[in-house]
C-alpha cells in the first residue's frame, strides 16, 4: 500500500519534472539544397502501430547547427565522401577490367531509389541482401575485385553515394514473404536486452526517445539517415558500426558487422522507418 | 604500528570476499527490499556520492537528476530525479533498489548494480569483447553500501 502511494505521489512529481527538462523531436522542416523536400516525421508505418504512433528522422533531435548543415550540400562534409565514392565508381578494377560505370551506367540514374528498398531479397542467392552485400557481390563476380570490408572507407562511402541519389524518397523496404523471417529475427533482437546493463534498443529508441540519457538526446534510431557524418568522429558511419556501438554501450558482447544479426537488424530497423525520406549523408553529432 | 598493521590486514583482505560480505547470487530480495548490508558493514555516503556522480562507477546521473549533484553536468532524465529519496524510501528499499531495481520495478529499465548472472550477451566493460575472469558486479558490496548511505541523506 505504502509502495503503490509514494509511487503514485512520484510519477507524477517525475513527469513534472522531467516536463521542465524535457526536449522531445523538435519542430522542423527539412529541405535539402531548396529542393529536395524531406519527409523526417510521419504516421508509423502499420506493423510499428502497436509500439509507435509517429516515427522520427534522428534529424529532429540535432542541434540547431547540425540541422542545418544537412540543408545545404556545400555544408555536408559527408557530400565529400560521396564524391570520392563517384571516382570509384567510375573506375576500372579487378580481372574483367569493368567499373560500376560500366555495367550501370550514370549513378545518379540506375541507382535511383536502390536505398530505399534495402535490405531485401536476392532470389538467385536465397538470401536476404543488404546495400553492402550487393555491392561486393558486384565487386567479386562482376568485375573480379577484391570484397571491401563491411565497415571500412571504401564501402560507406559507396553506400553515401547510393544513398544521395535517393534522398527524398520514402525507406520502403518488404517485411513479408521471404524475408519475413529474417524480418522476426531483427524484431526479436530489437526488444532483447542485451549486456551487463540489460538494455535493449526499445528501452532506449522506442520507450525513451526524446530524453537525454547523459549527455544524449535519444532519438529513435532510425537508419534513413546512414551513412551519417558524425563530428564526434569526422567520417561517415556505417549502420552496422552504429548497431555494434550501441550494443556494446550495453556492456555486451557485441554482434559483428555484416553478421545475420546485424543484417537482420537492420532489415526490421529498416521497417521501422518505412515512409521516411531516405537522408543519407545526414548529419550527426 | 598497531594502526598500520591492521592497514595491512585489511588492503590484503580488500578483494577477498569477507566472511560478512553477501556474494551477489545470495542476496535475499524481501518486496523488493534487502534488510542486510551487503558489505557487513555501514556505507560513508560521501562515497556514495562520488559513485552516483561518476561515470566510470554508478553514472545513476546518466538517467537521474541529483540537484545535490548540481556540479555534475549532463544530467539524464530516464529515470524519476533523485531528490527526495530518501524521504520516500527506507534504506532497506534503497538496497534493494540499487542492488537489482527489476525486485522493485518489474522490466524496469535501470540496470542491476549488484548482479553477476542471467545476462545475455554480457561483455567485457565497455569494450564489446566477451568476458573474462574479471566479470563482476557493476558496483562492489561496499560501493553499493556507500550509495545506499548517500540516497538515504537526499530529503526533500
Ligand atoms: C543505452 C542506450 C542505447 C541503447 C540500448 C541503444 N542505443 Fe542506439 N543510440 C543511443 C544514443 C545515445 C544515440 C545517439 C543519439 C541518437 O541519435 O539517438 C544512439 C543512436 C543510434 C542510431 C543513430 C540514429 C541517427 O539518426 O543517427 C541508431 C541507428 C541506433 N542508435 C540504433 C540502435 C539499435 C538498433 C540498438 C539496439 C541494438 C540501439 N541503438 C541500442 C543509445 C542507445
Ligand atoms: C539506464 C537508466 C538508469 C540508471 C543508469 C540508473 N537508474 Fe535508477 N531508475 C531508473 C528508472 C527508469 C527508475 C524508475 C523505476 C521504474 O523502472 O519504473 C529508477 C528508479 C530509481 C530509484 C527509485 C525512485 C526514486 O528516486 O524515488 C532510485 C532510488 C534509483 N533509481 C537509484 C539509482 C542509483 C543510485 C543508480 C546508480 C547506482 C541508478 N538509479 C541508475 C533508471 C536508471
Amino acid at each position: 500500500m505504502k509502495r503503490t502511494t509514494v509511487w503514485t505521489a512520484l510519477m507524477s512529481a517525475g513527469v513534472m519534472a522531467a516536463g521542465s527538462a524535457f526536449a522531445g523531436p523538435v519542430d522542423d522542416t527539412l529541405i535539402v539544397n531548396e529542393e529536395i523536400e524531406m519527409v523526417t516525421h510521419t504516421d508509423a508505418p502499420a506493423h510499428l502501430s502497436d509500439a509507435l504512433d509517429e516515427i522520427y528522422s534522428g534529424w529532429h533531435f540535432r542541434g540547431t547547427e547540425t540541422r542545418a548543415m544537412q540543408a545545404d550540400d556545400f555544408d555536408n562534409p559527408g557530400m565529400i565522401f560521396v564524391e570520392q565514392a563517384q571516382d570509384a565508381w567510375d573506375t576500372a578494377e579487378g580481372s574483367e577490367g569493368k567499373s560500376c560505370a560500366s555495367c550501370h551506367g550514370a549513378a545518379d540514374e540506375s541507382m535511383k531509389g536502390v536505398r530505399a528498398v534495402y535490405p531485401k531479397w536476392n532470389e538467385a542467392a536465397g538470401e536476404v541482401r543488404t546495400l553492402e552485400m550487393q555491392i561486393n557481390d558486384c565487386r567479386e563476380n562482376q568485375m573480379g575485385a577484391e570484397k571491401w570490408k563491411y565497415t571500412g572507407g571504401d564501402m560507406v562511402n559507396m553506400t553515401a553515394l547510393l544513398a544521395s541519389v535517393s534522398r527524398g524518397m520514402p525507406v520502403n523496404v518488404a517485411i513479408d514473404g521471404p524475408v519475413q523471417s529474417t524480418w522476426e529475427q531483427g524484431k526479436e533482437l530489437y526488444y532483447t536486452r542485451t549486456g551487463q546493463l540489460e538494455l535493449s534498443c526499445a528501452n532506449c529508441h522506442e520507450d525513451s526517445y526524446g530524453k537525454m540519457i547523459r549527455a544524449d538526446h535519444l532519438s529513435q534510431g532510425q537508419i534513413n539517415g546512414f551513412p551519417t557524418y558524425r563530428l564526434k568522429n569526422t567520417k561517415l558511419n556505417a549502420v552496422h558500426a552504429r548497431f555494434k556501438g550501441c550494443v556494446r554501450d550495453t556492456r555486451a558482447e557485441t554482434f559483428k558487422p555484416g553478421s545475420p544479426e546485424f543484417i537482420a537488424l537492420e532489415l526490421y530497423v529498416a521497417s521501422r522507418g518505412n515512409g521516411l525520406s531516405v537522408e543519407g549523408p545526414s548529419i550527426r553529432n | 604500528m598497531k594502526r598500520s598493521i591492521m592497514t595491512m590486514a585489511l588492503v590484503c583482505t580488500g578483494f577477498a570476499v569477507s566472511a560478512a560480505e553477501v556474494a551477489p547470487s545470495d542476496v535475499k530480495f524481501e518486496d523488493g527490499s534487502v534488510a542486510q548490508s551487503l558489505s557487513g558493514t555501514s556505507g560513508d555516503a560521501a562515497n556514495g556520492r562520488q559513485v552516483v556522480g561518476n561515470k566510470s562507477l554508478g553514472n545513476c546521473v546518466a538517467c537521474h537528476q541529483v540537484s545535490d549533484l548540481a556540479d555534475v553536468p549532463f544530467q539524464g532524465e530516464i529515470g524519476p530525479p533523485l531528490d527526495g529519496a530518501g524521504e520516500r524510501w527506507s534504506e532497506e528499499e534503497l538496497r534493494g533498489i540499487v542492488a537489482n531495481a527489476k525486485m522493485m520495478f518489474p522490466e524496469s529499465m535501470m540496470p542491476s548494480f549488484y548482479k553477476t548472472e542471467g545476462f545475455y550477451r554480457p561483455g567485457n566493460a565497455y569494450t564489446g569483447e566477451a568476458p573474462d575472469d574479471t566479470f563482476g558486479p557493476l558496483l562492489s558490496a561496499q560501493q553499493i553500501e556507500d550509495v545506499v548511505a548517500y540516497l538515504v541523506t537526499l530529503k526533500e
